[in-house]
């Protein structure tokens, strides 16, 4: 033990040491000197990992990226033997070994033989910067677009040179773009005249964005005195550009909001607005939907990893039949002995409610499951200077798809009319011929297995845990009642309405506050108006 | 009989999640122990764990023998994340059960709400959950993190290693986040941290729209000065806090966020990749690499029948409560608690990060302070120990509330709130 620490002490020693030397002779290492500081990782702390990475990084040589990526990603490994440092590939149990600089295979070694090259935050950092400067010349168009990305986050007077050149070599627009501000930035803290920072200053307002503010307060702690105006001038330029920017960005929030309370809403407009049944299970139907998602993609994961980019287009159907069919079984089974009874329909399916939320805590125990986000689900992208994630786009889009959908099927098929027949007069539509139970039946098989479609879009943004539905069971009550009981329509503009001012709110009031006052709100407007944004007009009401 | 109670009670805690179900075979001449934690409702998520876990130390401690001669004996009751029924189902293990120490909840206002049982009827409760201090009862022995056991070390290590200047306190909104925060904000500006420099925002138990506040985090963030997030978001709030940060590309190496509510167990249900290195602050990780943990996280998967299962901070304070307790019925030679209290301090027993912990006068624990980075396999990497152990303090020194309060509960003092500026038992608090 002892031997081996004096040996690494002498070894980083004469890594130090050489490259000293180098330094002062050529640029150029050799790559024995390189082999040695790959290992000198294996055992350095974090201050002097840092510096061999920034030293990595100066040697210029493409050779080191792989082993960089591998410290970055924790796949690095150094073996307890002899001190070499490895790439690593999971191979079975064991890990396969590859040379960090041929990339050549070097055999196999058992996980315990191995120990990992710890890396931290500050490290992560370094290596992004050192990957950014080698690969600028790449030439792969991702690869040297995301190296001047790189640049551009972590900008030093040292880089200057490499950029310049680059921007020479560079013909792709989006990428030149990237790299005119990285070198505006690199140039800010460099000790090039006055004029040329004035310019430099120019390219990132240019540029604008909440990124641009954030690289010219960072150079304002560190410029001249005689920058300063013109660097305020610039941020308040920038923030005024913003400000538009900014109330979109709510909105957006707000209908992303209001498509998640849609959603939830929905299916207990057809129960709740259509039926009248206070169906407090609401929302353990949006929880197992969320679990069919977990299943099928549990199932996928294991038999066909494949499909796993499909897993939420066939956890769809599956979530509809399943949630569909536990709400046939509880209408059969307990809400149709209840019908005009709405306290014991209360107090019926709020018991419905544990009795599921404890099954599946027994099954599947009281942990959060893990529903990954599809590729297509993840990230974001920006549309002029709106930050949009993917995931609550595409939900934006699925809640609106089964609105409509829905409001479809009530309004152009069969099944539809029978529905609002049956909820317009019962005794009328029982006497034209239409069996009134079986429609009722599977009007709240509907409402549920629309819950469970819920349930698949849920899943993605929030825990997959036994009380998943209990979030959400408040909110759908206030949408339907504050939409209009009923109305479909009503839903749909309450969902949104209560998202958009919610999401003012929350910047000013904060989300606690934001909630309360949203309730406060409900309170005073159904004073107003009994009957909620779109009211029921005709027979129906009475009924 | 037996059989028919037994049926009939697994049946009923079946249906009502709030039924006790105890131990099938009753006897006279075992030591009871209550287990007090959520089976149901929103805590069960996180509580369920720690009573598999005390069920397996008591299995353990039966195979070597029991103690003094006696096999234990668990009673388990499900307080169903009811706030006021922690207090009954308190009262029904000590009155009804006779145990000898309660080991349970997990939420301050749980502990908050058994308080004034354990006072009354003088039993023992273990509380293994890092908590917010500014409390010190001598019923209670405090195995989890006291603020400066994670919170102090968390910020000094973002301050030091990652040179943060400027701060977001985010929490949820209830007692734990809104005191550690005004612990951290006091303890902040006095380390010269300007108040425009920090950040606090509260949002509600169970928050899932978090686009707003992570867009606010990253706007604070873009002010030039290097920015983290001190998070005590509690619970299943952190799934979508994650997922939107990790959504919105904020990259730990840009804003880190370190959290004193995500352990290994809550890490369970998240694809961690976009998570790798955000930090988290506790006193013990399963990534602990010493022959005892070892040893622990083997006994528990064998337990448990899984070899996924995850050990977490509250367990391991469990396995140090639950062996100090052991240790002070050896040393009274008695269970009745009365005895044992006074038996526990001073009482020191190997914990599973490799050292040793001691019970302290104010019936805190010392504990070595860990800060881990998460890692793609839902682990932790250990950055960060501290050199030596820290002494949980309970009053804390950053309030100008609680500066001047100390506790000790030995003889003569005795007293859970001295006040030294004034020399009087009694000050703020309890």
């Amino acid at each position: 033990m002892f031997y081996r620490l004096i040996f690494a002490a002498f070894r980083i020693f004469f890594v130090c040491l050489s490259l000293a030397l180098s330094l002062l002779a050529t640029k150029a290492f050799a790559a024995d000197d390189l082999k040695a500081m790959v290992n000198a990782l294996g055992t350095a702390s974090f201050a002097q990992a840092e510096e061999l990475v920034n030293n990595l990084g100066k040697s210029g040589d493409p050779n080191v990226v792989p082993a960089l990526e591998a410290l970055s990603e924790g796949d690095l490994f150094v073996r307890k033997s002899d001190g070499q440092v490895f790439l690593t590939k999971r191979a079975g149990s064991k890990l396969e070994l590859i040379d960090p600089l041929t990339g050549a295979s070097a055999g196999e070694e058992a996980k315990s033989a191995l120990s990992k090259v710890k890396v931290n935050n500050s490290l992560r950092r370094a290596i992004r910067a050192a990957i950014g400067g080698l690969t600028l010349m790449s030439p792969d168009r991702t690869v040297r677009l995301q190296a001047a990305q790189s640049i551009l986050k972590a900008p030093s007077a040292d880089s200057l040179e490499a950029v310049e050149t680059a921007l020479a070599a560079e013909q792709d627009a989006e990428i030149k773009g990237v790299l005119e501000s990285a070198r505006a930035v690199a140039l800010l803290s460099s000790d090039r005249s006055l004029d040329d920072k004035k310019a430099a200053i120019e390219v990132i307002k240019e540029r604008g964005g909440r990124d641009s503010i954030s690289i010219l307060m960072t150079a304002a702690n560190s410029a001249d005195e005689a920058l300063r105006p013109d660097i305020d001038a610039a941020i308040t330029s920038i923030e005024n550009s913003l400000v538009f920017a900014d109330a979109a960005q709510n909105v957006w929030y707000g209908l992303s909001l209001g498509s998640v309370l849609l959603l939830a809403a929905i299916g207990l407009a057809i129960t709740f607005g259509v039926m009248g049944i206070i169906n407090m299970a609401h929302g353990e139907m949006v929880m197992l939907g969320a679990y069919s998602t977990f299943v099928v993609q549990n199932i996928i994961r294991t038999s066909y990893p494949e499909l796993f980019d499909w897993s939420l287009a066939i956890a769809l159907p599956v979530a509809i039949l399943v949630t569909g069919a536990v709400g046939l079984v509880i209408e059969r089974g307990v809400i149709r002995f209840l019908y005009g009874r709405p306290l014991e329909t209360l107090l019926a399916t709020w018991g419905i409610s544990l009795i599921l939320q404890q099954a599946v805590r027994t099954i599947f125990g009281p942990t959060n499951q893990e529903v990954g986000n599809p590729s297509w689900m993840s990230g974001a992208f920006e549309l002029g200077g709106l930050t949009i994630t993917w995931n609550r786009m595409w939900i934006i889009v699925f809640s609106l798809s089964v609105f409509f959908a829905l409001l479809f099927l009530l309004k152009r098929s069969a099944f539809g009319l029978q529905m609002r027949a049956v909820t317009q007069n019962r005794r009328m539509a029982s006497s034209m011929g239409i069996r009134t139970p079986w429609v009722d039946a599977f009007t709240f098989a509907l409402g549920s297995s629309i819950a469970g479609m819920a349930g698949v879009a849920l899943s993605q943004i929030d825990n997959v845990s036994p009380n998943l539905g209990q979030s959400y069971i408040i909110d759908s009550f206030m949408v339907v009642v504050f939409g209009g009981v009923g109305n479909l329509w009503g839903t749909l503009v309450g969902a949104f309405t209560l998202g958009i001012v919610n999401k003012f709110l929350e910047p000013y009031a904060g989300a606690v506050l934001g909630k309360i006052l949203v309730l406060v709100l409900i309170i005073l407007f159904i004073q107003k108006r009994p009957r909620g944004l779109f009211a029921l007009k005709g027979r129906a009401v009475e009924a | 009989m037996k059989l028919k109670s037994y049926v009939s009670g697994a049946l009923l805690g079946a249906i009502m999640s709030t039924t006790a179900f105890h131990g099938a075979f009753a006897a006279d001449d075992t030591i009871k122990v209550g287990i007090l934690h959520s089976l149901s409702g929103t805590m069960a998520i996180s509580e369920t764990t720690l009573k598999d876990a005390m069920l397996m130390l008591i299995e353990e401690q039966n195979k070597k023998g029991g103690v003094l001669g006696k096999k234990l004996e668990a009673v388990v009751v499900d307080p169903a994340s009811d706030w006021p029924l922690f207090a009954e189902k308190a009262r029904e293990l000590i009155e009804k059960d006779k145990v000898s120490a309660v080991f349970g909840c997990w939420t301050s206002v749980s502990r908050k709400s058994v308080l004034p049982v354990f006072e009354e009827l003088d039993n023992i409760l273990f509380y293994p959950v890092q908590y917010e201090g500014e409390e010190s009862q001598r019923n209670v022995f405090y195995t989890g993190a006291a603020p400066n056991q994670q919170a102090i070390p968390a910020v000094d290590y973002l301050a030091e290693n990652e040179g943060v200047e400027r701060w977001v306190l985010a929490g949820t909104d209830y007692v734990y986040p809104r005191t550690t925060n005004k612990i951290l904000e006091a303890y902040l500006i006095s380390k010269g941290v300007k108040p425009e420099d920090i950040m606090i925002n509260y949002t509600p138990f169970g928050h899932s729209d978090w686009q707003t506040i992570v867009s606010d985090i990253k706007k604070f963030g873009s002010s030039g000065k290097k920015t983290a997030v001190v998070s005590t978001i509690n619970g299943d709030a952190n799934v979508p806090f994650y997922k939107e940060l990790g959504n919105q590309g904020i990259k730990a190496e840009d804003i880190p966020v370190v959290a004193f509510s995500v352990g290994e167990e809550e890490l369970a249900g998240i694809d961690t990749k976009p998570l790798v290195g955000h930090l988290a602050a506790w006193n013990y990780f399963q990534s602990v690499d010493n022959d005892a943990n070892a040893e622990f996280i083997k006994t528990w998967q064998a337990y448990t029948k899984n070899d996924k299962r995850v050990t977490n901070d509250p367990m391991e304070a469990h396995y140090i409560g639950f062996n100090m307790w052991i240790k002070a019925i050896e040393k009274a030679g008695t269970t009745d608690p009365d005895k044992v209290i006074d038996a526990m301090v001073g009482v020191s027993v190997p914990n599973l990060s490799g050292g040793y912990s001691s019970m302290l006068p104010n019936h805190h624990i010392t504990k070595p302070v860990l800060i881990g980075e998460i890692q793609d396999d839902g682990q932790f990497d250990i950055v960060y120990e501290t050199p030596g152990l820290v002494v949980g303090d309970e009053w804390s020194d950053y309030l100008p509330d609680s500066k001047d309060l100390i506790s000790d509960w030995r003889m003569p003092m005795n007293c859970g709130n001295f006040n030294v500026a004034v020399g009087k038992c009694g000050g703020k608090g309890s």
